[in-house]
């Protein structure tokens, strides 16, 4: 099986203003590829939502976008607080992000469960204090 | 109708991408919470908002939006204006509140409806 084409991108943590250029890339770097317009949407609003994450809750991050002939992983790794309830963050509406975060239009609790709702499959591994790695395939088949 | 309509039914001021304003909208949704729009957002063409901040613009990017409206008489930033210049998106102001620009849209046909949903 032929190696994936991989994009990888350094999360810059410290402003959330600038948060998601990383998923704009993405979008720009699918369509130059070609595919099909509604994987790059949903490849780039998983990502984008995962990126947002990042910067309010973990300091920023490492993601990286792997092409493969019959799917696209998106994984997203960073060093922060690690998630204390799983199955309470993936409830539409739980947030622990705070009221600055929500003036900006973010925090209410949709992005796990808009992550979940973009992908295929999506698998958390988190851990207390060392961090967490979303890791989510979309099917290109 | 076409971004140009929009812009006359609101009284509304142009802030970049001029050049689109002759392209077509079927839709629109009125939302401040921009996990909102990514979850719930399809096919529509314009949004319209009080927020103002960069990730407007992004999370229009991430949903193929057009257009956006910022609401309230609510000023664009160079950056915002500059990031929707980059992605060809029409960023317009207008006076009127959230609430009653969606009416006006609305009642001159340009529904919040989604195809295939």
């Amino acid at each position: 099986m032929s190696e994936p084409l991989v994009f990888h991108f350094d999360i810059d943590g410290e402003d959330f203003i600038s948060a998601g250029q990383a998923s704009i890339q993405i979008k720009k770097n699918l369509r130059r590829i070609g595919l099909d317009p509604e994987i790059i949407r949903r490849v780039s609003i998983a990502m984008y939502e995962g990126e947002i994450n990042m910067v309010i809750h973990a300091k920023g991050g490492e993601a990286d976008v792997k092409l493969y002939e019959d799917r696209i992983e998106i994984i997203l790794a960073d060093k922060g607080p690690g998630i204390k309830n799983i199955d309470e963050a993936m409830q539409e509406g739980f947030s622990t992000a705070s009221d600055t975060i929500r003036s900006l239009g973010f925090g209410a609790g949709m992005g796990l469960p808009n992550m979940k709702r973009y992908s295929d499959s999506m698998q958390i591994d988190t851990e207390i204090g060392v961090g967490t790695t979303v890791t989510m395939v979309i099917n290109l088949a | 109708m076409k971004i140009k309509d929009l812009k006359e039914l609101l009284d509304a001021e142009v802030f970049c991408c001029e050049e689109n304003l002759g392209r077509q909208i079927d839709s629109a949704c009125g939302c401040d919470l921009m996990s909102d729009v990514l979850a719930y957002v399809k096919d529509q063409g314009a949004l319209l908002t009080g927020l103002v901040n960069p990730q407007v613009v992004r999370t229009a990017v991430m949903m193929d939006l057009i257009c956006i409206v910022f609401v309230r008489s609510k000023e664009p930033t160079e950056d915002i204006v500059e990031l929707a210049r980059e992605n060809g998106i029409v960023v317009m102001n207008t006076s009127k509140r959230l609430y009653e620009a969606c009416g006006i849209l609305y009642s001159n046909g340009l529904t919040g409806k989604v195809k295939n949903s």
